[in-house]
């Protein structure tokens, strides 16, 4: 309850504010309309804002979805082969000396003008954070953990037991170390979807900004703006709520213990 | 499968040796624990003995340094393989912190393919005074419980032969007093090495009593009470092997 009031009354001084500035520095509305411009530009044009904010929520969660899938699954790839480890990374890691931006042209080249360009955009743009991190915590499973559950199915060999080792103790231990990676891809994913929206679309709240700003209506850029940054902001708190509801634990607590 | 195979085998390593570089822990350390009987290993920390524990359970060293000596020459008394008859309990308690008591016992069964023996597992949580917590996740719990956790876990292992790492350390005295007598109990037909660094402990629990002490170290066999385990300690020789046992340990 204290939370909500906090941020209740921090959107209402940085209204103030911006209200503020814009009267005392005497600033063009065609430069920076005033809150309550913005406010009433939303409301005129809100069914043209909500369809397009449509778009580019699918596009961000399809996006999430499938720059998580195929993070996670390299994630396992590296953790469980070795030629993996050997062939994969040095190209993950250089892939990411490319700025995926400058990606956006060409993925508009090949995928279209529609959705599919925005989510390669948006999962490219999450997959190395998921990968990297996902690993990262595969890796550092406690050696004990690892040594423990060895000794228990040192009677089966191969692949049986070492998919269960990996599915019931590496992967839980990893959660907290992906759940990072998972809070990075939805702040950024939303970047992705919108950079792929204005090189090249027809819907979108990036495309409406951009529509806005050469016909000059630079209240609705605003009201995009708005809707755009609220959209984010739900989808962050969500993914961080969910995590915090499934993982409970972290693996320093455990190294506190001894 | 599951069932514990009730003929132990006896425990034999011959030439141990470990060294990190020019430090020698110990050298040409000879053990025999014999089958079915507590072993209790007495010595003051970093002399050696959780190495000794780790080398017997077939662990590697925990130092990745190429200086490294590692090496025993580990049998069975029943020439079998060594592999799936070890339960380790080790000082670390490596519980999963995303699991609940009952999943952290069982979780071998889950890890072999099996399906978990519920009734056994909680039993065993029983046995330490967790069974009402059972579903409990771990991370609520205290480290004297979760050490209490961890030995269910390493007595739930269908294994002959349980190697324990200072298992009653972080408990108060009296869950500690508690447990030490049950153990034996739980322990009974399997044949075990009890670490620790605590005389009491090795006079209550151990039916051989053994001295891991110097640099390099050296294995000293103590004659132990010949009374059952697990012993109350309150007869005056008892009191007086006690002291000696403190002595020696100081020496």
């Amino acid at each position: 309850m204290k939370k909500s009031v906090r941020i209740f009354a921090l959107t209402l001084i940085l209204l103030a504010v911006w209200s503020a500035i814009v009267r005392l520095a005497d600033i063009p509305s065609y430069i920076l309309p005033g809150p309550l411009m913005v406010l009433k530009a939303w409301s005129d044009n809100s069914t043209l804002l909500l369809n397009n904010a449509a778009v580019t929520l699918t596009e961000i969660l399809l996006g999430m979805l499938l720059g998580i899938a195929f993070g996670s699954l390299s994630a396992l790839l590296l953790m469980m082969y070795k030629g993996a480890r050997l062939w994969l990374l040095p190209l993950l890691v250089a892939s990411q000396a490319l700025p995926v931006f400058a990606l956006a042209p060409i993925l508009i080249l090949w995928l279209g003008y529609g959705m599919a360009s925005k989510v390669a955009m948006a999962s490219l743009i999450i997959f190395f954070p998921v990968t990297a991190s996902f690993y990262d915590g595969l890796r550092r499973t406690p050696r004990s953990m690892i040594e423990m559950s060895r000794l228990m199915t040192s009677k089966q060999s191969g692949w049986r037991s070492r998919l269960r080792i990996l599915l019931l103790i590496r992967l839980p231990s990893a959660l907290p170390s992906a759940s990072s990676g998972l809070r990075i891809a939805a702040a950024t994913a939303p970047i992705g979807a919108i950079v792929g929206e204005w090189v090249g679309s027809g819907a979108g709240l990036g495309y409406i900004m951009l529509r806005s700003n050469a016909r000059v209506e630079i209240d609705l850029m605003f009201a995009a703006l708005l809707t755009l940054t609220v959209m984010a902001m739900v989808l962050y708190w969500f993914v961080d709520k969910s995590l915090r509801l499934i993982v409970t634990w972290s693996n320093e607590d455990e190294r506190h213990d001894e | 499968m599951t069932t514990l195979d009730r003929t132990a085998p006896g425990v034999e390593m011959r030439g141990g040796e470990v060294a990190f570089g020019r430090n020698v822990v110990f050298r040409n350390v000879d053990l025999r624990l014999p089958a079915g009987k507590i072993v209790a290993l007495l010595g003051r920390s970093g002399c050696g003995k959780t190495s000794l524990l780790r080398l017997l359970a077939g662990l590697p060293s925990t130092s990745q340094d190429d200086n490294t000596v590692w090496r025993g020459d580990i049998r069975l008394t029943d020439e079998r393989d060594r592999s799936g008859a070890v339960a380790l309990m080790e000082q670390s308690n490596p519980l999963l912190p995303w699991a609940s008591a009952f999943e952290n016992v069982a979780i071998g069964s889950r890890l072999r393919g099996e399906t978990p023996e519920r009734e056994r597992a909680l039993a065993l949580l029983d046995c330490v005074g967790l069974r009402e917590r059972s579903d409990a996740r771990i991370t609520t719990f205290s480290g004297g419980m979760k050490q209490r956790v961890a030995l269910a876990r390493a007595l739930y292992e269908p294994c002959s032969i349980v190697l324990m790492d200072e298992p009653f350390a972080s408990l108060d005295a009296i869950t500690r007093w508690r447990l030490q007598h049950r153990a034996v109990e739980m322990l009974s037909g399997r044949t075990c090495l009890l670490v620790t660094h605590d005389p009491l402990e090795a006079l209550r629990m151990g039916d051989e009593i053994m001295l891991l002490k110097g640099a390099p170290a050296r294995l000293e066999t103590i004659p132990a009470p010949s009374t059952p385990t697990p012993r109350n300690l309150d007869s005056h020789e008892q009191q007086e092997l006690h002291a000696k046992l403190l002595d020696r340990l100081a020496a």
